[in-house]
Order: C-alpha cells, then sequence, then structure tokens
C-alpha cells in the first residue's frame, strides 16, 4: 500500500454535478455530486481506499478534501477525476499561457487518504477560502 | 387552474432544445416533458428553490443586509464609477438583449469586458479567427450527418440530449437512428456479463480482467457497420463512449499529436512511428478510413481540447483536419458551447464592437485582447478594482488563486439564485429567470437564434437583467454627469422596421437600369 498516490488531474462535467448546480449550489445533490474524487480500482487498491473514503487532493495551488469514488465507465490509471465546483477550484491552477484559459486538467496531483479529515461544504469552503459567505 | 404550454426552450445548455412541455399550475411549472435530467432539476425544481433571491443585499459589517432596489442601484453604480479599471464578467446565461446592454455599460465605465467563453471555448473563437471553420447547424447534422466524431467532450453529462435530438439517436430525413442497434448491443453485453458469471460460478475461476492501458479497444471493422457511426475520442470513457460505435482512449495533453497523425492518414503521408498519444497507428488508419469513406461527417469538440496543453492550436489543427477531409468528402467540425446562450455572449460583443471576448474599453474604444483582457489573467495580475459578474458562478469555475484576488475589491453579482458567487457578493442583486419568467434572445450553439418564451410570472420587484442594467447604467450616468465627466448618450430606441420606398441616396450601390430595348417602333419615334 502507498502512502501518497502521483497522478494526472482532469476535471470536467457529470450529470450529478449539472443536475446539483440547477437544483442550487447550497443543495445536498450539488455537494454529494461536486466534493467527491473519483479513481482507477487499481489506484485504490494502492491507496488502501474504498468508495466514500475521505482523501487529500493536492497540487501546487492548494489542497482539498473530498470523498473518493470508484469511477465507474472505465479504465484510468494514474488518472483522477474531479467534477468541476468549489472543491476542485481550490487545487486547479492560475497558469493560463497568456490565453485566458486557466490549469483545469492535465497537470500532476498527490492524493493519500484522510481518514480524519471532514468533507468541507460549500459555506465551510468559502468561509476558509475566500473568509467570507452568505452567512458573515 | 393547468395550462400546458409547447414549444418551449429550455435555458441551460447550448443545445437550446425547443421542444418542451410544461405544464403551470397557480403561476408554477409544476411538470415537463420532453426535457433531460439537468433541465428537469431548474425548470420544475431550481428556479423556485430557496436559494431563490428575493431582495437586494448589500453586507454591511460582514453581513448580507436586504435592502432596496433603489439603493442597491446607487451602490453599484457608485462602486463601479469610483472603480478605476473595473471587471464585467459573465454574460452566458442571459440573453442577447441585456448583453447589449452590457456593452453599453462597459463602453461608459471604460471597463474590462468579458464573457465565460474566456474558460471554455475561447480557445475556440481565436482558432476560428486563424483558419476560420468548416461549420453547418444542427438541423443540417440531424438529417444528413452519418459520422458523428465526439472529441474530447461527453454529452451525456453535458449536453444530455445532443446525441438523442440532433446526432447519432436521431431519425433524420436522410440518416436513420442508432437507437435500435444500441439497445442490441446492451442487450448482448448483458448477456455476455450473465454468461461470464454463470461459468464463474461453474468453474470458480476468475474471468481474464480487463488490463488497465490507454491502447482503446481492438480494432473493429468501422466501415462494415451500417447506418451512422459515432465515434468517441476521450482520456477517460464515459457514457457518451460506452454509447459509441468506436472509442479511442489518448493519453492526456496529446490531443495535438493524435489529430496531427490523423492529418497525415487523410493526406496519404508515411508515419514511422507505432503509436501516437497511445493509441496504435493501425486503429488510427481505421478511423481516417471511416473518416474519408462517410458521405457527411462532423467533430464535435469540447472542453479537453480548449482546457488540455496546446489549447487553441489544438482547435486549430482539429479545424486543418476538417479542412483536409473536404477533400475527400463532406466535413464540419463544430465546438460544443457550453452555457445556453454563450454563443450569444460571442455574437452580440462582436457585432457591438468587432470582438467577441476579451474587451477593453479602457482607453475608449474596444481592444481585444486574449491573456491581457481576458478575465482570469486580468485578475491573476490583480489589476482590477471593482467587478460585476452577471448571470455567471466564477466561484464555482475560476481556480480559487484567482477568486482570492477578486474577492480583495468590491463585488457586485447579478443572478436569480444563491450561488457561489452571490454569496460573495458586496452587493447582491436578484434576477429574473430569462427563459422562465421573461422572453429573450439566445444563441444555439451553432449561432442560429431562438427565442426563449416567457412561462410564469416573477415574483413582484425583480426586474429582468436588461431592465436592471439599463436603471445601474442610468445611475452611472448620473453620477458622471455630477462630477462634470463626459457621458454617452442613451442609444435611441430601434423603431420597428417598416418597408419603406426606395430612395437613391449617394452611399447606395447604384442599381443599372435595365437598357431599354431598341426596338424597330422607338427607332422610328427617335
Amino acid at each position: 500500500m502507498e502512502q501518497k498516490l502521483r497522478a494526472t488531474l482532469i476535471t470536467g462535467r457529470t450529470i450529478e454535478q449539472g443536475v446539483g448546480k440547477e437544483l442550487g449550489k447550497g443543495s445536498e445533490e450539488y455537494y454529494v455530486g461536486c466534493a467527491v474524487c473519483f479513481f482507477d480500482k487499481s489506484d485504490m487498491v494502492k491507496l488502501g481506499i474504498k468508495n466514500g473514503s475521505i482523501v487529500r487532493v493536492t497540487s501546487k495551488y492548494g489542497s482539498v478534501i473530498v470523498k473518493a469514488q470508484k469511477y465507474r465507465w472505465g479504465v484510468m490509471p494514474g488518472m483522477v477525476f474531479m467534477p468541476c465546483g468549489s472543491w476542485a477550484n481550490v487545487i486547479r491552477g492560475d497558469e493560463t499561457y497568456t490565453m485566458g484559459m486557466p490549469l483545469y486538467r492535465g497537470f500532476p496531483v498527490e492524493v493519500e487518504a484522510a481518514p480524519d479529515q471532514a468533507v468541507l461544504t460549500l459555506e465551510e469552503l468559502l468561509m476558509q477560502q475566500f473568509g467570507r459567505n452568505s452567512d458573515e | 387552474m393547468s395550462k400546458t404550454i409547447n414549444n418551449v426552450v429550455c435555458p441551460i445548455c447550448g443545445c437550446l432544445c425547443d421542444d418542451l412541455e410544461v405544464t403551470v399550475e397557480n403561476n408554477e411549472i409544476v411538470k415537463m416533458k420532453n426535457g433531460c435530467a439537468v433541465c428537469e432539476a431548474k425548470m420544475v425544481h431550481g428556479y423556485k428553490s430557496e436559494e431563490r433571491i428575493l431582495k437586494p443585499m448589500i453586507r454591511k459589517d460582514g453581513k448580507l443586509v436586504s435592502v432596496s432596489m433603489d439603493e442597491a442601484v446607487k451602490k453599484a453604480a457608485q462602486i463601479l464609477t469610483d472603480a478605476k479599471y473595473p471587471l464585467l464578467f459573465g454574460w452566458s446565461s442571459t440573453v442577447g438583449e441585456a448583453q447589449r446592454i452590457g456593452v453599453e455599460l462597459a463602453e461608459e465605465l471604460g471597463a474590462t469586458l468579458d464573457n465565460c467563453c474566456s474558460v471554455c471555448h475561447g480557445p475556440s473563437v481565436m482558432a476560428t479567427q486563424e483558419i476560420g471553420i468548416p461549420a453547418a447547424t444542427l438541423g443540417q447534422i440531424r438529417h444528413r450527418a452519418d459520422l458523428i466524431v465526439y472529441w474530447a467532450c461527453n454529452p451525456w453529462a453535458s449536453h444530455p440530449r445532443h446525441v438523442e435530438r440532433y446526432t447519432a439517436f436521431t431519425d433524420g430525413r436522410f440518416e436513420g437512428s442508432e437507437w435500435q442497434s444500441y439497445v442490441k448491443k446492451l442487450k448482448a453485453d448483458s448477456n455476455r456479463k450473465k454468461m461470464e458469471m454463470a461459468s464463474k460460478r461453474i468453474s470458480r475461476v476468475e474471468p481474464p480482467t480487463k488490463a488497465a492501458s490507454f491502447t482503446g479497444p481492438p480494432p473493429q471493422m468501422l466501415e462494415h457497420k451500417p447506418g451512422r457511426k459515432m465515434i468517441v475520442v476521450d482520456v477517460r470513457k464515459t457514457m457518451t463512449a460506452e454509447v459509441a460505435d468506436y472509442f479511442l482512449q489518448i493519453e492526456p495533453n496529446r490531443d495535438y499529436d493524435v489529430i496531427e497523425a490523423l492529418r497525415c492518414l487523410v493526406t496519404d503521408q508515411e508515419l514511422d512511428v507505432e503509436k501516437v498519444g497511445g493509441i496504435p497507428l493501425d486503429t488510427l488508419r481505421e478511423v481516417a478510413d471511416a473518416m474519408m469513406s462517410c458521405e457527411f461527417g462532423v467533430i464535435y469538440f469540447g472542453l479537453g481540447m480548449t482546457q488540455s496543453l496546446g489549447r487553441f492550436r489544438n482547435i486549430e489543427i482539429a479545424i486543418a483536419l476538417a479542412r483536409d477531409l473536404n477533400r475527400k468528402t463532406k466535413f464540419v467540425i463544430s465546438p460544443m458551447r457550453g452555457h445556453f446562450n454563450v454563443t450569444g455572449a460571442n455574437n452580440v460583443f462582436a457585432w457591438q464592437t468587432g470582438y467577441p471576448f476579451a474587451l477593453d474599453f479602457s482607453q475608449g474604444y474596444p481592444q481585444f485582447n486574449p491573456g491581457e483582457n481576458t478575465a482570469v489573467d486580468l485578475l491573476r495580475r490583480n489589476d482590477n478594482d471593482a467587478t460585476l459578474i452577471i448571470s455567471a458562478d466564477p466561484a464555482a469555475h475560476f481556480p480559487s488563486v484567482i477568486m482570492q484576488n477578486m474577492m480583495k475589491h468590491p463585488l457586485i453579482t447579478i443572478n436569480p439564485d444563491m450561488n457561489a458567487i452571490s454569496r460573495l457578493g458586496d452587493v447582491v442583486f436578484p434576477t429574473q429567470w430569462c427563459g422562465i419568467e421573461y422572453a429573450g434572445t439566445a444563441y444555439r450553439m451553432d449561432a442560429v437564434p431562438i427565442t426563449l418564451k416567457k412561462v410564469v410570472e416573477p415574483p413582484p420587484g425583480i426586474l429582468t437583467d436588461e431592465e436592471l442594467l439599463v436603471r445601474i447604467l442610468e445611475e452611472v450616468r448620473a453620477i458622471k454627469a455630477k462630477r462634470g465627466e463626459p457621458v454617452g448618450q442613451a442609444e435611441p430606441k430601434i423603431a420597428p422596421h417598416k418597408p419603406t420606398k426606395a430612395t437613391k441616396t449617394s452611399r447606395e450601390c447604384p442599381i443599372q437600369e435595365k437598357p431599354k430595348r431598341v426596338t424597330k417602333k422607338t427607332k422610328k419615334v427617335a
């Protein structure tokens, strides 16, 4: 079992994220659909995690706690996928190569199990990242 | 009393499906038909959820407090006029009429004006400027396309009805639906799995697992499949790939290499490599053959291309592939535009200013420079000193490191519901849902303008995006006039077009009159 997994991060749309964002960014569906990271089965075995385990995903730009989930559609060893959303934003990069488009996919991250950590809600995450939310 | 409204347009993604049947009871949508899961989430539940903003709010002592519309408009106008270099960003989920006022406001403020396309298909727009684009409307694809390639996109998640309504699963005039063949494939797969499980139970031997690799499925005889063919190219297998006849799983950031290899194969050049982007050359050869042997092919590309390394060069080379293929057959290429009116934002900005996004009015005239005036670059340099976000949610889609710079300065938000950016705003405006509570114009992903319908009445006191922007613009002009600064003229309302008697002016192209036929009779008279 490995302590840390080095992988390439891809972020993108999922149907759950799409439904969640339309129901409301504060909805349970958005939280469940976005605060998640998808893994190849073989990578989950390497890290010693299973569906629903808490993991920390770290890039050069930040670190975020999300739930792990097995990617159901096929094999993608060495690649992890996160749905678009405020959780993925924490680790997305600001390099645009002078083209306006920041780093959304295809850059390296490290993943490790973080069983004693909690996955922040949207309000908590906004407070952690920007020092304010709709309450304060 | 319930009533059913037909042919309602869905205001969510670039497909702008215009066949929804919406049932309204007591001014509430209670039921709908024909929509996808995302559409139903918004039109039946989301638009009236608890997240809806019903009053304008201003952040006072760190807390959002409800205020009157007048106070919020004055505060917003004050912030924008005080700023030296404000950013107006969003515009992709509102109607063209509001986008037009947005350009006027940006010009009045000397602001930077950018739309969501800079973080989605901005590179596609740039590539189109470089090389042009052989395009077609979705109607043409629906009726004629016999080869559909989805490159680096997953319409099943982002445009759920695209396949069903416009490509492989639709019955066109000249091409049929592939739905039945997919159902057969599903049944065959299900039977195969049952057989595998049965043999496992009998023999107690684990069936060999599929090797984890990027090589994709073994080559099939694509050209012998009857009917429409669908190929998916992506870095990961998706539900769209599951539906497709052929799936190529390429390595991340290798789109350019694979497309260039396909170009070589299409133009009969030799390649002395075994694999490109993790795909064996034989497989690529088969795909190139399928592309060349089709009668009407189309490549739909998504954010996997525009956001990967290479950015607009990926799109440029993909358009070049379509151009090469047009020497052999008919081929078109189109971006899978995301928000329902992001194409409209490009179109409206372009017909108003000459440029589609990344605009800077600080010199008094529009300047276009992606990489400098694009929202992310501007925020990255921490150049702007106030931000107005309309019908967008950068707090859910911009990297946090960028957003932290945005939060250093006053933030005004205009959104119907409390999305992530509205939660962070200093002045938070509510607005009506376009396409549900008011009508307007939106451009489909193929740049066909479609009129959104009004289905229910909005809550009292909430303005449309256009009305709200006009009020902010008027207030901005009033503040500037008080300060003695030059103010732009309010644009005169466009009178409805009336056919008038043609009169010849000096700017008109002279119409050559038909020379009178010289007949013997006229000659005699002369």
